[in-house]
């Protein structure tokens, strides 16, 4: 029993673990964007209208699977770009932009899910991202544990090992560290500061949006359900929780997840629960990122700290 | 003259030092009059794309045109007198939930905990009406559900105010994760009553000790007017004490320059804490006015209903100016409520997500004007006829003097004098062209 618990935590950590290393990323390049649950309601939004076309195509599981990702990616990416527009070219407010596109993001979301209804619309392709990639698996623990997830689980932790290897070891990775440090250092040490902050606010959005359409269409299996702008903003906690590392965030992300499910899914089948303390339980995820936050604030260490210039316009000619 | 290896970008941006209040207003109103536009056409396409599914699945379909866009946008917004009644009340409501939040963005504070600062203002209110309605007068029970959701509202907005003064913990990401422990807290008042009346919410309509309508019964305001009138006496306080205060002028000294509020013996500390009590003051008598007046029940999803971040938008939008907010936030409502009424008339389409993303399009115009307010494009174009103008003019200056010294020299016989004493002459009237080119980019 406890195997299918952690089991379901693995494969619903992979929507925090989406949106938790996309932000990671625009926040390395030091852009708090808090439009990343609008954001992932993009993606949802993307990702089934490409995963539902390219089934309607008679694509097989991997073209369903490829065009969900592409079109999560694209629609994502292309909020992601708007916010680049207004906070890096524009030089708009960080916090009023996110907070413009995670409204927007979420009235989209709510609206085309009301037009296309909601409760299983998308179950025939979603079955693509529910069935694992190793077919049939048997029912020991290992494989329940290790195998029995689809194909957005595995891509959630392989990005967040190729992300935190990349901000770790190349060239790459410590330049955009040096962007969102000192951007104007790093502009006089000749790293192109715009592109990098452009590239690093697309690529977290777009990896970003993948999350949403994996609750969608992985864990919900093809129901809209509006909490996706809920799960955002717990990905944006689990950056702060994770120490802006996502080799961490795995594990956060799992934690998350753990928690996150206890309450309705778990505790349930044990003890008598009644929604007050569910309740309760809910606000652990909360309230430990709020407790993470005082406390690398309180021992101020330098490696664990947001970036210096998180949430700091970078204007050249600024003095 | 100029180095013509030089990259010179298309254009290049300055900031304006000096920002031309006319303009800047025509620049507003314009993006204002684009975003409604904007919606228009969006609305049609979308509604165009719908109809053709509707047909498809057989269904009858009304034509739709622009005019019957604006037809049913202004119903849903000026319709009747308690439908404008209902839009001023919903202006007065944000506007204190931008007044709220304005003291501490003028301070550099980053609160955007404003939704669950009012949430537990609300929960303030309804502990004392759940537990005191009927059983006290309903004069205390109103006392006390104001005192207790102003203190719960000031708990909720000091505690990272004490953080961020003490250990300068991030206040944007506590604040945020404030509001979901809120959103729980609130979660479990509600379960564990709402078990006990078996009704799974909580329901304080017209219940002893919440605030009543005021007025005669044909009165379309009556249960708008009290809080509109709260709201702007809040308001004039406010823009008094933000424009002729002491207070006000420390908040704004340690908002622009921390070190010098450092030097002239401000007490930061002291500032940031007194602020967020202000701000939760405030949060915590537009939770009691929700509450208790407004919706006369309490629930996560619609009591709040994202005003909070709403109103961070405005009181940005609205550069914390208190007067510029009644505007700013009365277009928004305007837009809100007149989305709703077209989202009305249309099949599949839902009010509320609909006008939000409506919202969306008309803070993006406005977030995007405000650059063209605050900074000027320079063109290549103009730089380089600057440059050529300019370098016209030294030129001409030049010639007229080596002319003139040329005549002097030419009583002189050495002649390989006249080329040394002139080239020096050249660089320097060379160099501060040059330097003039380079101000420019830097500027």
């Amino acid at each position: 029993m406890f195997i299918k618990l952690l089991s379901d935590a693995i494969g619903f950590s992979a929507i925090f673990l989406y949106g938790s290393t996309g932000e990671t990323i625009i926040e390395k390049s030091g852009h708090l964007n808090l439009g990343i649950p609008g954001i992932m309601c993009f993606g949802a939004v993307g990702g089934c209208i490409g995963a539902d076309m390219a089934y309607k195509a008679g694509m097989g599981a991997f073209g369903t699977v490829f065009f969900g990702i592409l079109f999560a990616m694209l629609f994502a990416g292309a909020m992601g770009l708007l916010y680049g527009i207004f906070t890096i070219s524009l030089r708009c407010n960080q916090n009023v932009t996110g907070l413009t596109i995670t409204t927007f993001g979420a009235g989209i979301l709510n609206f085309w899910g009301a037009i296309v209804g909601s409760i299983g619309v998308f179950a025939k392709p979603s079955l693509y991202f529910t069935t694992s990639i190793f077919g049939e698996v048997g029912n020991d623990w290992f494989s329940q544990l290790f195998l029995s997830y689809g194909p957005l689980v595995y891509l959630a932790i392989i990005i967040a090992i190729v992300v935190s290897i990349v901000f770790k070891k190349s060239r790459t990775g410590l330049s955009l560290t040096a962007v969102g440090e000192n951007p104007a250092a790093a502009d006089a040490a000749g790293i192109n500061v715009i592109k990098y902050k452009y590239v690093s606010c697309v690529l977290g959005a777009a990896i970003a949006g993948i999350g949403g359409m994996c609750y969608v269409l992985d864990y919900s299996a093809g129901s809209l359900e509006y909490i996706v702008d809920q799960l955002g903003w717990l990905a944006v906690a689990l950056v702060i929780f994770s120490l802006w590392r996502p080799g961490i965030g795995i594990l956060g992300s799992l934690i998350f997840a753990f928690l996150y499910l206890l309450p309705d899914q778990f505790l349930p089948k044990y003890v008598s629960m009644n929604a007050a303390t569910s309740a309760i339980i809910k606000i652990i995820p909360y309230a430990v990122t709020a407790l993470v936050l005082i406390i690398i604030s309180f021992f101020n260490k330098r490696e664990t700290q947001p970036p210096t210039a998180l949430g700091v316009p970078y204007f050249r000619e600024d003095r | 003259m100029i180095n013509n290896k030089i990259h010179e970008p298309l254009f290049h941006l300055t900031k304006r030092t000096s920002v031309n209040a006319k303009r800047a207003w025509a620049l507003r109103c314009g993006a204002f009059i684009v975003s409604i536009l904007l919606c228009a056409i969006i609305t049609l396409i979308i509604v165009e794309l719908n109809n053709q599914r509707l047909v498809s699945e057989g269904k009858a379909v009304d034509p739709y045109s622009i005019g019957q866009y604006f037809d049913d946008f202004f119903t849903g917004a000026f319709g009747t007198p308690k439908v404008v009644w209902g839009l001023f009340h919903e202006t007065a409501i944000l506007l204190l939930v931008a007044l709220a939040v304005t003291p501490c963005f003028k301070m550099k504070f980053w609160n955007i905990g404003g939704e669950g600062q009012i949430l537990m203002g609300g929960l303030g209110a309804a502990v004392a009406i759940q537990f005191m309605s009927g059983k006290a007068s309903n004069a205390s029970t109103i006392i006390v559900s104001i005192i207790l959701a102003i203190a719960f509202g000031v708990v909720w907005a000091v505690i990272p105010a004490l953080f961020k003064a003490k250990w300068n913990t991030n206040e944007t990401l506590l604040t945020l994760m404030m509001n979901y422990i809120a959103i729980c807290l609130v979660d479990f008042f509600i379960s564990s009553v709402a078990v006990r009346n078996q009704t799974g919410k909580l329901n304080f309509l017209n219940w002893p000790g919440t605030v009543p309508p005021i007025g005669p019964a044909d009165f379309a305001g009556r249960t708008y007017i009290l809080k509109i009138v709260i709201v702007a006496v809040i308001t004039t306080i406010i823009a008094i004490y933000m424009k002729y205060s002491k207070h006000g002028y420390e908040i704004s000294v340690v908002g622009e320059s921390p070190n010098t509020a450092k030097y002239v013996g401000i007490n930061t500390k002291a500032v940031i804490i007194r602020t967020l009590v202000l701000c939760g003051v405030m949060c915590g008598i537009c939770g009691f006015l929700l509450v208790s007046a407004t919706s006369q029940t309490l629930n996560t999803e619609s009591t709040v209903g994202g005003r909070g971040f709403v109103g961070v938008l405005i009181s940005w939008l609205a550069q914390f100016n208190p007067i510029f907010m009644v505007l700013v936030s009365f277009l928004v409502v305007f837009i809100q409520k007149g989305s709703a009424g077209v989202a009305l008339w249309q099949d599949g389409f839902n009010a509320t997500s609909y006008s939000s993303v409506m919202t969306g399009i008309f803070f993006f115009l406005i977030i995007a004007v405000e650059f063209f307010v605050n900074y000027k494009l320079i063109f290549r174009s103009d730089i380089q006829a600057k440059i050529d103008n300019f370098n016209g003019k030294i030129k001409f200056a030049f010639t007229k003097k080596k002319n003139a010294e040329g005549s002097a020299i030419l009583q002189d016989t050495n002649g390989e004098e006249q080329v040394e004493e002139a080239q020096p002459q050249i660089v320097e009237i060379e160099s501060p062209a040059s330097d003039e080119t380079e101000a420019k980019e830097e500027e």
